[in-house]
């Protein structure tokens, strides 16, 4: 018996929709009413898609991808994930949030920290099973931390914890990936190891959408890019990467 | 070893004990959260709203800890509604509920002569439990740790990463509503050993205690309830022996342990610059 966590029951993906389409989003932040996050933006990502969403701080790329997951309410506009409404599709979207939203004081190991990508599958009751510690410990090693996989996380440096966060998104098996500046502030070394696993899930034909101030990579880590500034799309500045138009006119 | 067996002639005694272990079980595990959640000050604040109800339910004839359970829900609940929406923020919103309803529980102490269980509720019983007590006592204890299991690992999750559990479609408010209910329950029980000014002393010290010599919550958990149960019937052993409070005297055990768990991790630092 299977008793998921969301209350909305689990739908099947809907054949040949888009992975992820945003249409005329605006959402505000609770409390700070003046200026909308986000105002009227759209966006449609394809199966297989890796795109890349582009902008400096405040201009609403954190603000897009929390609330494709949820965590914040929509004000207008509409969001679905391969097809479904926003909550039927909990196991097949993973989001790496930025670095600041877990208490690393916390007492859990990484792999502890790691089999919470599991819990989406296991749901009400269900313990880990042996399978899911494989999965676990086999994305744990695909970031190169199965040394560090019993260490309390904070005691892990600021990239291993990033790594860490990524192994748990991996573990989630989940085919819409969600990053939120997933190479901001991490070392040589990390950075390498995570675009090394960026590059295999395009192999893996997995969807991700990042958020990303960091205008170097953008051609050869993504297929597409979204502009965004003070949480509306704007054209590419000159000479940017620009690769296949995802913004609003797609959209609609 | 007369010392050890003789006060174990006296059912009292027995039942001291008994109770002094449970509650010390449920209050060390539900307390590792309470540390780790920084809900140290609500915890006592439960302790002390639980005052007019004792009063009410021994006007009314009521049984003591039912009344004492109906006040801790309603604050639980209170507080968590009040600070919903942030207007009023948390720790201010239990400043307000907690005072008030200890202020109730006074002056209805103070309009009604015929109270005289007062410093038993300030100070604790334990000598003075009954079989009834006692039942719900265990009854507690067991349901704590029941949900403590099931729930392990929502719990767990929520407690450190509260937007990963949302995101996975958990609702962390209502664990939380979970887990002050679970707190305004074991509270009463603590009522009973040590009483309202006191229960707090039983949720925080041995968790923090035993959060200063592990980083794996089962086994802060663990240790917690050893430094609780220990503390307990240590503490009643010395309250027999030196006629002096038993409730003090648990507590400041406690306190002692604190004080060893700290000497442990500091040498243990010095014995490791590295971490």
């Amino acid at each position: 018996m299977n008793l998921p966590y969301s209350h909305r029951q689990h739908a099947d993906r809907i054949a040949g929709a888009p992975a992820l389409d945003v249409r005329n989003l605006t959402v505000y932040y609770p409390r700070a009413q003046a200026e909308p996050a986000l105002a009227d933006v759209s966006l449609c990502v394809q199966p297989g898609a890796r795109v890349a969403l582009v902008g400096p701080n405040g201009a609403g790329k954190s603000t897009l991808l929390k609330a494709v997951v949820g965590l914040l309410p929509l004000h207008s506009g509409q969001i679905r994930v391969f097809g479904n409404p926003l909550g039927v599709c909990h196991c097949d979207v993973a989001y790496l949030p930025q670095h600041g939203d877990i208490d690393w004081r916390f007492p859990i190991s990484l792999r502890r920290l790691v089999m919470t990508g599991r819990y989406v599958h296991l749901g009400w009751f269900k313990r880990p099973r042996s399978e899911d510690w494989a999965v676990v410990d086999e994305m744990i090693a695909r970031l190169g931390l199965t040394a560090l996989a019993e260490r309390q996380i904070g005691q892990l440096s600021g990239g291993q914890q990033q790594r860490a966060l990524l192994a748990r998104a991996l573990a989630q098996d989940a085919s819409l990936f969600l990053l939120d500046e997933p190479l901001n502030a991490v070392d040589a070394g990390t950075r390498e190891v995570i675009a090394e696993v960026l590059a295999g899930l395009k192999h893996e034909g997995k969807t991700v959408v990042a958020a990303t101030h960091d205008l170097g990579r953008l051609e050869t880590d993504f297929d597409g890019a979204l502009y965004l500034a003070e949480g509306r799309e704007v054209p590419a500045p000159p000479g940017a990467f620009e690769g296949n138009y995802i913004g609003h006119e797609l959209a609609h | 070893m007369n010392w050890l067996t003789d006060p174990l002639q006296y059912p009292f005694m027995q039942t001291a004990l008994l109770a002094a272990s449970l509650v010390g079980l449920a209050c060390a595990s539900i307390g590792v959260y309470v540390v780790l959640r920084r809900m140290a000050f609500i915890g006592d604040a439960l302790a002390h709203t639980a005052l007019p109800g004792l009063v009410v339910a021994y006007l009314y004839g009521w049984n003591l800890s039912v009344g004492a359970i109906v006040a801790g829900l309603l604050t639980a609940l209170g507080i968590g509604w009040l600070s919903r929406r942030q207007e009023v923020r948390e720790d201010t919103a239990i400043g307000v509920m907690f005072t008030a309803m200890f202020a109730l529980g006074i002056l209805l102490i103070s309009a009604t002569r015929s109270f005289r269980d007062l410093s038993h509720i300030l100070f604790g019983n334990i000598l003075g439990v009954t079989a009834g007590d006692l039942i719900l006592i265990a009854s507690v204890t067991a349901l704590v740790l029941a949900t403590l299991f099931i729930f392990h690992k929502e719990l767990e999750l929520t407690s450190f990463d509260p937007t990963h559990a949302e995101v996975i479609g958990l609702r962390p408010d209502r664990l939380r509503y979970l887990l002050l209910v679970l707190l305004a329950l074991t509270v009463v029980t603590g009522i009973q050993v040590v009483g309202v000014l006191l229960t707090s002393a039983l949720l925080v010290t041995p968790a923090a205690g035993a959060a200063l010599v592990t980083n794996r919550l089962p086994r802060m958990m663990g240790i917690a309830t050893l430094i609780a149960v220990g503390s307990g019937v240590v503490g009643l052993y010395l309250s027999y022996r030196y006629d002096v409070s038993a409730g003090a005297a648990i507590v400041l055990l406690c306190t002692l342990c604190f004080a060893a768990a700290w000497i442990v991790r500091y040498l243990r630092q010095r014995s490791q610059p590295t971490l």
